[in-house]
């Protein structure tokens, strides 16, 4: 390839410009803000002045809520990973075939995805009333010992059309002919199955995953507004315990240290993910070798 | 799951960005000699009082040209959290709602909030001297208050005589065995919103104020220990209301002022009393399905006493609201919360039953008896204790608010509470 002259790269430099301004200025920059506010300690009126180290990060790592958070973020991951995706994949292989009325359940499944997460959330407030609503006899989202699974009902009712959705269109893209094929080779249903839909959706089941663990390790608005993270911490997830410090106690340091610790973790996980199991998708689809 | 994807990230930046620079520029027209804008954030989002301050704001405008009154009214979380952005840029409004206390002095240490000492000096004086304490910080005022309450018991009437109960406890014992009477006349005998955990933090404070006094109080806040004998007695009396399990059914997942909260569970006759501030009524019947609450079945009584505690039974546990006033304010903000704070002005708002005016003289205008019954109980107080999750630094204040709510769901003990408020106390 021939090498780029000057006018070229002042013209790229030029174009690029304008995005790498906004990105260094809304993504790096505060970023940085943060890293460096997390080794004070800061209330966050007038100018961090008392610098601790990295005593916050100490803090965090004896602070039991915090390590509450990991388990419970973990769990809902795990569950999202052995429930909600291989529902959500049974959903879309069903919505595949020939069936009155398909247009109208991939609506229907699709529908819950376009809400907002504070409807969803209000909704749900609803619904899981321990007076008026729907099933007064569970207590939902009252119990301690309920409430993340009420939780992660709550989010895979809002998510699994998404990732049906997903599987739909990469169900959609595998060539005809390699059923036929195994139909021909005497391959039975299963068979097909394990042997062909699943290996060629790969790729998009390993992009739902990675949605779905990233999106675990965010989570912040539907927890929020179901539950503020309670009863007693039982649902409590990093970023409501990020904004309980930020903006509840007003240590603001501390808050920016779990904050890069959410970062740290997203950050760590997407680059292993991307380098271990991402690789082959990234280099090319399967299917275009 | 959800991302929290970049874009809403984007925009999130982008408004708080330009709500730093919006401040800024409106401000810029102080400097000039004909025109003033007073730049007013306040909290009363629903009316009556929306409508009150609107109008009150109308009105100084019109008699004051050159006067540009600007009232951005927010709702109570969504205030505190855009509050908290401008004054991380050190552009806090002219005028903004403030409780006092703590938060207030962690604003007046960073310098956000101006020293009105001598611009109210010659009027303070007809405020109720009460109600002026929660906005001084080492003597000096940072704020006004407009309004001033107290927490207490709210009842339904008819639930008590149907339970057998004459009259209101004045006694915990006696209280205890009105619980056990409502809770064996088959209705909840206390309604409590255990998702927001500033409910729950009443009792215990109470109670604290009840066994170790006022005094006690404030010397376990100036020591930063919490972890003496009177605390722990506080907590196991509250265990023992607990243990008699007093509160509706799913009251952990429970908010306050939901159709499903707190105080609909009373305003609908479900539930007998609940523990909370002056506002009661008016959220009882706003929350309620009848949108009337109980009226005239509605009751007040003060907390009861403890026996062999040091506090008096007449010392009120509350706070009340005001404004604090911004570094960069015009004198012209001063002057408007001199107009809002006149007789006939609180009383304008007092008729409105939204607040318990704090204006001498003002208290007349309250229509329901409710209110005119904590007035009258404010006026006996012999002292007074400003909530303590706004008296204390706002991580104290939280720390009480999360250890009590983990007594009353029964995982924390007395000793436990007492422990983890004093270790975030001396952390500060």
């Amino acid at each position: 390839m021939k090498q780029n002259s000057g006018p070229d790269r002042l013209a790229i430099g030029l174009f690029l410009a304008p995005a790498l301004i906004l990105f260094m200025a809304l993504v790096l920059t505060p970023i940085a803000l943060a890293a460096y506010t997390s080794l004070y300690k800061w209330n966050g009126f007038g100018l961090p002045t008392e610098f601790i180290g990295l005593d916050n990060f100490e803090r965090l790592l004896g602070d039991e809520t915090f390590i509450g958070d990991l388990g419970r973020g973990g769990l809902l991951i795990l569950l999202s990973l052995v429930l909600q995706l291989p529902m959500s994949l049974g959903l879309a292989l069903l919505l595949n075939q020939r069936l009155r009325g398909r247009a109208f359940y991939r609506l229907l499944f699709f529908a819950p995805y376009v809400l907002s997460e504070v409807t969803t959330g209000v909704l749900f407030t609803m619904v899981f009333s321990p007076s008026r609503g729907l099933f007064t006899d569970v207590l939902w989202l009252a119990d301690p010992d309920t409430v993340l699974y009420s939780l992660f009902l709550v989010i895979s009712w809002k998510y699994f059309g998404l990732h049906m959705i997903l599987y739909l269109a990469g169900r959609q893209s595998i060539p005809k002919e390699l059923h036929e094929a195994a139909e021909t080779d005497g391959a039975g249903t299963w068979e097909t199955f394990r042997h062909v839909t699943l290996p060629l959706l790969g790729p998009t089941i390993r992009i739902t995953i990675f949605l779905s663990v990233i999106g675990a390790i965010q989570l912040f608005d539907m927890v929020w507004v179901l539950t503020g993270g309670g009863p007693v911490h039982a649902s409590e997830v990093m970023a409501v315990t990020m904004f309980q410090y930020g903006f509840r106690r007003f240590e603001v340091g501390y808050a920016s240290a779990i904050s890069i610790a959410i970062f740290l973790i997203s950050l760590v996980f997407a680059l292993m993910y991307q380098r271990y199991v991402l690789k082959r998708d990234l280099e090319g689809a399967v299917t275009s070798r | 799951m959800t991302v929290l994807n970049r874009r809403s990230l984007l925009s999130l930046a982008g408004a708080s960005a330009a709500s730093m620079l919006l401040p800024g520029c409106s401000g810029g027209g102080n400097s000039g000699s004909g025109t003033q804008t007073v730049n007013w954030w306040h909290i009363s989002n629903q009316d009556p009082m929306l409508t009150v301050w609107a109008s009150l704001a109308k009105e100084y405008e019109s008699t004051h040209l050159g006067v540009k009154i600007n009232i951005t009214p927010l709702e109570n979380e969504a205030f505190k959290a855009k509050l908290t952005t401008v004054t991380q840029a050190g552009n806090p409004p002219d005028i903004f709602h403030s409780w006092g206390g703590g938060v207030l002095k962690q604003q007046k240490d960073a310098g956000l909030v101006k020293d009105i000492t001598s611009d109210t000096s010659s009027w303070i004086g007809t405020l109720l001297p009460a109600s002026v304490g929660p906005y001084q910080v080492d003597g000096k005022q940072y704020g006004l208050p407009f309004d001033l309450g107290l927490v207490g018991f709210w009842y339904n009437k008819d639930l008590f005589t149907k339970a057998g109960i004459a009259a209101p406890p004045s006694t915990w014992d006696d209280f205890l065995n009105a619980v056990g009477r409502l809770k064996a006349s088959g209705v909840a005998p206390l309604a409590l919103a255990g998702a927001d955990k500033w409910p729950g933090h009443y009792y215990w404070a109470y109670l604290a104020m009840r066994v170790a006094g006022l005094d006690g109080l404030k010397q376990a806040a100036i020591d930063k220990s919490f972890d003496k004998p009177e605390f722990v007695q506080a907590g196991r009396l509250l265990k023992e209301l607990v243990g008699l399990q007093p509160f509706q059914k799913g009251f952990l997942g429970v908010k306050y002022d939901t159709p499903d909260g707190q105080a609909a569970t009373v305003g609908n006759g479900t539930a007998a009393m609940e523990l909370m501030g002056q506002w009661a009524p008016s959220v009882q019947k706003s929350s309620s399905n009848s949108k009337t609450g109980l009226g005239d079945k509605l009751g007040f009584f003060t907390f009861p006493s403890v026996k062999d505690g040091k506090g008096k039974a007449t010392d009120a546990f509350g706070g009340g609201n005001g404004f604090a006033i911004g570094r960069n304010a015009p004198p012209a903000a001063i002057d408007f919360v001199k107009f809002l704070l006149s007789v006939e002005n609180q009383q304008k708002a007092a008729v409105t039953d939204s607040i318990v005016p704090i204006t001498k003289g003002a208290e007349t205008a309250l229509q329901d008896p409710n209110l005119k019954a904590v007035s009258k109980a404010l006026g006996a107080a012999t002292g007074y204790q400003l909530y303590l999750d706004q008296a204390y630094p706002p991580a104290v204040g939280q720390q009480v608010n999360d250890s009590v709510a983990e007594l009353i769901a029964g995982k924390a003990s007395p000793e436990q509470v007492t422990s983890a408020i004093t270790k975030v106390a001396k952390s500060q």
